[in-house]
């Protein structure tokens, strides 16, 4: 039984904090913009109610830069931002990737390049969100398509982002974010929180900030308590001390990239709705993934073969999963809102990218069912 | 104040020395000053929380054996600011250069005067970039040479306490590496101080300004510390109202510290007077 004390009828944005609060949520820094602004309007209200802090800060880069600080002295941290907003945390935030600090930002996507269609959706901040900081790394970004999923993807990111002390994107868009609908909250314990993994080196022990164990994990000292160390955006040894030793910075650099991408599996966060015997595949996540359910649940009542694959986690990308869920497909359709950002992934997945093709919206509307049938039909040869 | 005589290796991370700054720099002077004023103020090493961005200056925080933030250019003050708010027990330190603070950070530094949140950013200002070879700063001024102005700077500097204090900090002092002393006891003011504190400490750069502008060597520009300033409400300075002003330009008590304003928004918060 539902405990009716538990649903909500709020944005998806709403669904982000709910989500975040979930996951101990202790420190927001951010900066206003559309249309992720909600997101900090109710942490400004609700942080404090639990003795959390809040603050906003001068500017987008500050945010991230307070988000990191906070993040250090043992807080579970966040930012939310939109695509302008997002451009200008990428140092900061490769900073994050580079001194493995632990924190979430919520990227709710606009249109751009620029500042855009600032108040309509669009999915064009994928790419941006693996490679928008400078230099070699890895990163994760989460997307969900409804509410229930935005408040476990929240909860996830920030149990991804201690475990991997990497940070960790979510990826809503305009219309997910700011579309209202219905959210029961779990009840504690109905999805597990990850705590930070904190050393167990005793005060006046040597602690090696930067020395993983063997599992690779690197076990974190509250910043400003029992340990005093070094953190630093250089290439840096065990100590936190900056090396420019070949050998140091090509295991460094190897160790960032493979503690995530050595573990795309357990990253890994998608549905899928008719695969078994589809021979259409719709690939799609976030608000498009909507549309794609829509339009397959419809076609199928009519007879055909059609299934639906909805990504939860774009990057690491799941490519060994996409090419297993689309081996027996007759063609795969990546709906996406953008002029193809995911649909090159699959492309590089699949085994006959040739197979592959695009179902895409880039006008600020949301795409429609009837957008993919038209792809459909082309596909079939049935025309349009 | 404690008995034990000073010791500066009670302080630095010998492992990280030697350091990278050039022979005559000012910085080791700062340095000094630095860790004297926190031995006299009997500060522990684990309550003293060091951030810093990019540049000569910020390898400071490196130096030190204290909770050390190295973080990216400019962007110091705004990781300080989440440090300390999480934190607000902690003495929180961030030295900068005048390109690091001034340039690319300053925003924060603006917002975080105003905003009054207990941090004491100290300004080393060498009036150059000297990490990336002598290119001019906001604190050049006009009329200077730099590697990115051989024809002479056009650009006119800030008046870094002027500034301090209209952007809003509560304390803000500046001295010279040439007065060491008086820059140790600053600091130690500055440090104790509640609230926004602004420490501006002139120090020299031979290898690039002095070179670049023909003012001599790390001992004569440190001379000129010493002839072209004078002390706030000095005789010196009466009679040549010109000079640099040494001293403290603001220091009061009376705006609410940040982190302290907080807690009773969270005391509003949980009462649920929303």
């Amino acid at each position: 039984m539902e405990n009716k004390n538990n649903i909500r009828f709020i944005q998806g944005n709403e669904a982000c904090v709910e989500g975040a609060i979930y996951a101990g949520l202790d420190f927001f820094a951010g900066y206003p913009i559309t249309p992720s602004t909600e997101i900090a309007e109710h942490l400004s209200a609700r942080l404090p109610q639990k003795g959390g802090k809040f603050i906003q800060m001068e500017d987008e880069i500050a945010s991230m830069g307070a988000v990191i600080g906070a993040s250090l002295t043992g807080k579970k941290s966040m930012t939310a931002t939109s695509g302008p907003g997002f451009s200008l945390k990428q140092e900061a935030l490769g900073y994050a990737c580079m001194a493995e600090i632990p924190c979430v930002i919520a990227n709710v996507q606009r249109g751009g390049p620029s500042t855009g269609n600032p108040t309509h959706v669009s999915q064009g901040d994928v790419n941006q969100a693996r490679w928008g900081t400078h230099g070699d790394h890895s990163i994760i970004a989460l997307t969900a398509s409804n509410h229930q999923d935005i408040f476990k993807i929240t909860v996830e990111a920030f149990n991804m982002a201690e475990t991997y002390r990497s940070p960790v994107i979510i990826l809503l868009d305009e219309a997910v974010g700011h579309m209202r609908e219905k959210l029961t909250i779990p009840e504690p314990g109905d999805i597990q929180v990850v705590e930070r993994l904190r050393t167990s080196v005793r005060k006046g022990i040597d602690y090696h900030p930067y020395l993983p164990r063997e599992d690779d994990r690197l076990p974190m000292s509250d910043f400003g308590g029992e340990h005093r160390y070094n953190v630093t955006g250089l290439f840096h040894d065990m100590w936190g001390f900056p090396n420019n030793n070949p050998k140091v910075v090509s295991e460094l650099l190897r160790h960032l990239v493979d503690k995530i991408e050595n573990n795309v599996n357990d990253i890994n966060m998608y549905k899928e709705y008719w695969l078994d015997d589809a021979e259409y595949i719709l690939v799609s996540y976030g608000s498009s993934a909507r549309s794609a359910i829509h339009m397959a649940k419809n076609r199928r009542s009519r007879g055909v073969r059609i299934g639906v694959l909805e990504l939860q986690t774009l990057w690491p990308f799941p490519t060994e999963m996409v090419r297993e869920k689309c081996a027996g497909a007759k063609a795969t359709i990546v709906v996406e809102m953008n002029m193809g950002q995911i649909v090159t992934q699959v492309k590089n997945a699949v085994d006959n990218p040739n197979n592959v093709f695009l179902a895409n919206r880039i006008d600020g509307q949301l795409i429609s069912p009837t957008d993919i049938k038209t792809v459909l039909r082309m596909i079939q040869g049935k025309g349009v | 104040m404690t008995n034990k005589p000073f010791d500066f290796k009670d302080y630095i991370r010998t492992r990280f020395f030697p350091h990278i700054w050039c022979p005559g720099c000012g910085h080791g002077i700062v340095l000094g000053s630095l860790l004297r004023a926190i031995h006299e103020l009997g500060l522990d090493k684990s309550d003293i929380v060091m951030t810093s961005g990019i540049g000569c200056s910020s390898r400071i925080s490196g130096y030190v054996d204290f909770h050390s933030l190295h973080t990216i250019h400019g962007r110091a003050l705004s990781f300080a600011t989440g440090v300390k708010l999480s934190k607000p027990n902690l003495k929180a330190i961030v030295p900068m250069g005048d390109g690091d603070a001034l340039a690319i950070g300053g925003n924060h530094f603006i917002h975080a005067a105003r905003r009054n949140i207990d941090i004491t950013a100290i300004v080393m200002n060498n009036r150059i970039y000297g990490m990336t070879g002598g290119q001019f700063s906001p604190l050049s001024g006009s009329g200077k040479k730099a590697t990115t102005a051989p024809y002479n700077t056009i650009d006119r500097n800030f008046d870094v306490a002027e500034l301090a204090k209209s952007a809003g900090a509560t304390f803000v002092a500046r001295s010279t590496v040439f007065h060491a002393n008086e820059c140790k006891n600053l600091i130690k003011k500055a440090i104790s101080h509640k609230g926004f504190s602004v420490m501006e400490i002139l120090t020299q750069c031979p290898t690039y300004y002095g070179r670049k502008n023909k003012e001599g060597d790390a001992v004569q520009m440190m001379e000129g510390y010493k002839t072209n300033t004078a002390k706030l409400g000095s005789k010196k300075l009466e009679k040549n109202p010109d000079l640099i002003k040494r001293g403290i330009f603001v220091e009061r008590t009376d705006i609410p510290e940040y982190c302290e304003a907080y807690d009773k928004i969270i005391e509003t918060a949980m009462k649920g007077k929303a």
